[in-house]
């Protein structure tokens, strides 16, 4: 893929270096020339000085043949704008945005931008990890259909323990997609994997369901009569 | 009519106070303290809310009032304050009237076709300029010739 960085602080740094590891062509675009030679001096000629919110920097980038774009400066105004002109003028097909106020988050979703990341709201959520009053935490949100990916950690009281997934009751539009067990080994799991206490379970499902799906995996006394879902 | 005006530059304040002459409530609002201090623009006698705050923060416009005003106007320096601002105010808030100021032609061609209302000083302002340089020097104007009889 040939993804564009826009911003090459420590968030943007770090992420090309491991794009690259991963093979991808990759563009940094940086208006601070210092931070543009320490990037072509450590990840060689990938950067571009230049401002990415500039229709005529894109261009020059070679953004019309780009498979993604990512924004991670430290200003939100900036990452919003900078997906914004390479979805509207250019019709790059995914728009990435580093959301630096958390509650940015919703606005850019509905301005369009495919995903968004929020390291306040991921520190938020492990936060919230640790207290046993939100066994749901709400991992990422998929753009269009309400759908959310979210992880649920089994108390050792809940109805499901013990069972096989194929006998416990979901919601509507819910999938266990992960379960990562007590030491941290994460594995897919079948109909017949059983649930232990202190499982983080990785489930896919509606927005709306989730509640339901939080009492179905965490209370003792489930969803209702086992059944097929 | 109920205004809050994001940026107190010159252009900020101008607005502010002739808003105000028509007799509308309007609140200004910037994120440096210094543009409401001796230096700033806003004349003593500008009565209406004056208000440190970052406009692209939801908070901050809604302590401004946003729920409840009728126009919100984005004239900061940066086009993208000034447009995330102005999306915020019409696409979070529902504010009926949002106009924002964008000083780069392409942007402000971008936002227009979302649906923006956008002021491109560039353009109207070069507009400007090249119709004044086209035309003839009103005889009003002191010439060469003028001077010789003064």
């Amino acid at each position: 893929m040939y993804i564009i960085v826009v911003g090459a602080g420590k968030v943007g740094y770090y992420l090309a270096r491991e794009l690259v590891e991963e093979q991808h062509e990759v563009l940094v675009i940086e208006q601070d020339p210092a931070k543009c030679a320490s990037i072509s001096e450590e990840l060689g000629e990938i950067v571009m000085q230049g401002d990415g919110c500039e229709a005529s920097t894109l261009e020059q980038a070679g953004v019309g043949r780009c498979d993604m774009i990512i924004a991670v400066t430290g200003d939100d105004e900036d990452n919003l704008v900078v997906c914004q002109v390479a979805r509207h003028r250019f019709h790059v097909p995914r728009t990435v945005a580093r959301v630096n106020n958390p509650k940015n988050e919703e606005i850019f979703r509905t301005l369009g931008i495919d995903t968004t990341v929020s390291a306040t709201s991921v520190i938020m959520a492990h936060i919230e990890q640790e207290l046993p009053s939100h066994p749901l935490i709400p991992l990422m949100t998929l753009k269009g259909g309400g759908l959310e990916i979210v992880e649920v950690k089994v108390p050792a009281e809940s109805f499901v323990v013990g069972k096989p997934i194929r006998d416990i009751l979901l919601p509507h539009q819910s999938l266990i997609s992960l379960i990562i067990d007590t030491e941290g080994h994460p594995r897919i799991p079948t109909s017949e994997t059983v649930i232990h206490a202190g499982d983080e379970v990785v489930a896919v499902t509606m927005r709306e369901s989730e509640a339901a799906l939080r009492l179905a995996l965490t209370s003792s006394r489930g969803m209702g009569p086992p059944g097929p879902s | 009519m109920k205004v809050i005006i994001m940026g107190c530059g010159r252009v900020g304040a101008e607005l502010a106070v002739m808003l105000e002459q028509d007799g509308h409530e309007v609140t200004v609002l910037d994120s440096e303290p210094a543009a409401f201090g001796p230096l700033g623009y806003l004349p003593g006698e500008f009565h209406g809310i004056r208000m440190v705050g970052n406009g692209i923060d939801q908070d901050a416009l809604r302590h401004a009032g946003i729920e409840q005003a009728d126009a919100f106007v984005s004239a900061t320096r940066g086009d993208n304050r000034n447009v995330m601002a102005c999306q915020i105010a019409k696409h979070v808030f529902n504010v009926p009237r949002v106009v924002s100021r964008v000083f780069d032609p392409i942007r402000e061609e971008i936002y227009r076709s979302l649906g923006l209302r956008t002021i491109n000083p560039t353009r109207i302002q070069a507009r400007l300029l090249k119709e004044a340089l086209e035309k003839e020097e009103e005889p009003v104007s002191a010439g060469p010739g003028a001077r010789e009889e003064t």
